[in-house]
């Protein structure tokens, strides 16, 4: 291994980490823009041009904000879940293709941190580490609003998990690999897999939804039921890891949806613009069309929010398991058919 | 023939409800979530109602009640003689007053024999809704179309506005005596 891979790794990571910061910053803004407009206000405009310095402002806010630790034996859990639920938010972007190649200086920099050949295992690994940080939180505060939105964080995301690795199923007999890189290169041109696995996408998307605990599945936080949920004992930057690690979830989750079904980095004539135009030129365009992608399903997540009102709880489950799991399961079925017959 | 009572709709918006079995379509809930969305990015894309208040201000109807104003008479004598009327009408209970008798040499600041020597309205109180203005008697105090009605500030106790805001300043009187004068 020489330095410079190293060095160009150590960069990238550097950048795809500022990046997932960034965008969940900006989600917080963007959330609190959208919501405005679609309730026909105009939202944060004062601090900086069109209030974009507004989450700098919430940030300095939630720093100087009084520390509080209720009265609960469990002080190190009680610390140790808002940093789960942060790292592991931002660990699941280590595997993502966020471009093809450049060529820097000569050598030829893949655009992801790792191509490890199990990418998708290990994103549903991590992200099934993110409910510990949500029971943790919950379970440590020692408050019975908070245990019962950990409580019913922690079900909603096994429930969910379920029908979404079905649906992902479905995915892998489609490409037969399981590295996020091999999927993005088998979706170029338009050949992307949300025209050939339409029903997989919406259940995806649906359990996309809830394992981010965004509306309609926000059961966990309901403000109205359950005060705050998991973080109602939280204040100061902890509950901002919290409301931070939602936001990086839900950026990340669009970038998955963007790979997995919308052709990652791919847009029509890539390979025109390659051998045409050059090799950068085209590959950080790629980067852009992600983005517009994830940008696309970000905003797909808000204008949600402001649309749906929040399952009740045995809806939840009957989504889940008498709607969505069969349905994946028939999915599962149709797909093997179809392989069957046409390859 | 006339219809039953419980059919007639005057207004023409009445709706019958029913329970009606849904449709597959409607339990799929997909639909109804699409329909949804497009009402809500229809609002995306509307006129904001917003006004956006220190920069621009809402527009006053013509006929509306601004600040109060004690009234001097043409020449520039308080009008109010603390009779306590005004307090009296005030729904919001928002106005206070201390009557004091006008002394020797005084005549020239006040009209009658007695005024008020302290005069307070709680802007915080005070609805605005003039019944002050009608109670008068001697035409002392009334509601002006000032654009501003009270202007914010930080402590409860700025908001009590005495005779310093409230009397009519010396020089509008001798203007609007010249004013009468000249027509």
């Amino acid at each position: 291994m020489d330095s410079g891979f190293i060095i160009e790794k150590s960069v990238l990571i550097v950048v795809v980490f500022a990046v997932t910061m960034i965008m969940a910053m900006y989600s917080t803004w963007a959330e609190r823009k959208v919501a405005a407009f679609l309730q026909d206000r105009v939202g944060p405009n004062r601090a900086g041009w069109g209030g974009l310095l507004q989450p700098l402002a919430d940030g300095m806010k939630l720093f100087a904000k009084e520390e509080f630790e209720p009265n609960t034996p469990n002080k190190f859990l009680f610390f140790v879940g808002p940093a789960i639920a942060m790292s592991t938010a931002l660990m699941t972007s280590a595997v993502i293709p966020w471009g093809d190649k450049l060529e820097i200086f000569g050598r030829t920099v893949y655009l992801q941190a790792t191509d490890i050949d199990v990418s998708l295992l290990y994103i549903f690994g991590v992200v099934s580490v993110g409910v510990y940080g949500i029971m943790i939180g919950g379970w440590a505060s020692n408050n019975k609003f908070s245990l019962m939105g950990a409580v019913r964080a922690a079900s909603q995301m096994v429930s969910y998990e379920v029908a979404m690795g079905l649906s992902m199923i479905a995915l892998l007999m489609m490409t037969g690999t399981l590295s996020l890189k091999e999927i993005s290169e088998q979706q170029a041109g338009m050949n992307w897999n949300v025209f050939y696995q339409p029903v997989g996408f919406l259940i995806f998307l649906i359990c996309a939804f809830a394992e981010t605990n965004r509306t309609p599945f926000d059961l966990a936080e309901c403000e109205s039921e359950l005060i705050g949920g998991y973080h109602t004992e939280y204040s100061s930057m902890k509950m901002g890891f919290y409301l931070f690690a939602e936001y990086a979830n839900m950026f990340i989750s669009s970038t998955i949806l963007a790979v997995l079904y919308f052709g990652g980095y791919n847009y029509p004539g890539m390979q025109w613009m390659v051998e045409n135009v050059g090799v950068n030129t085209a590959n950080v365009l790629g980067i852009g069309v992600l983005f517009v992608k994830i940008c696309f399903f970000i905003f797909f997540y808000m204008w949600v929010r402001w649309t749906i009102p929040r399952f009740r709880y045995d809806q939840l489950m009957n989504l889940g398991w008498k709607i969505l799991i069969p349905l994946s399961i028939i999915n599962i079925i149709i797909t093997g058919i179809c392989i069957l017959a046409f390859k | 023939m006339s219809t039953a009572i419980q059919n007639i709709s005057l207004s023409g918006k009445k709706k019958q409800v029913s329970n009606k079995e849904m449709t597959f379509l409607e339990r799929l809930y997909l639909v109804a979530i699409i329909k949804g969305l497009m009402i809500t990015i229809k609002h995306f894309f509307r006129k904001k109602a917003t006004i956006h208040y220190p920069e621009q201000v809402r527009t006053f109807s013509p006929v509306y009640r601004g600040r109060h104003m004690l009234k001097r008479d043409e020449q520039g004598r308080e009008n109010c003689t603390a009779c306590g009327l005004c307090a009296l009408s005030c729904p919001a209970e928002a106005i206070t007053m201390k009557a004091a008798e006008r002394k020797r040499g005084e005549e020239h600041l006040y009209r009658e024999e007695k005024y008020a020597e302290i005069y307070e309205i709680n802007m915080l109180r005070c609805i605005f809704c003039g019944l002050c203005e009608e109670a008068c008697p001697k035409d002392a105090i009334y509601l002006t179309i000032s654009k501003e009605l009270v202007p914010a500030q930080y402590d409860r106790e700025d908001f009590i506005f005495g005779k310093d805001k409230l009397v009519m300043p010396l020089e509008m009187a001798i203007k609007n005596t010249q004013l009468k004068n000249a027509n």
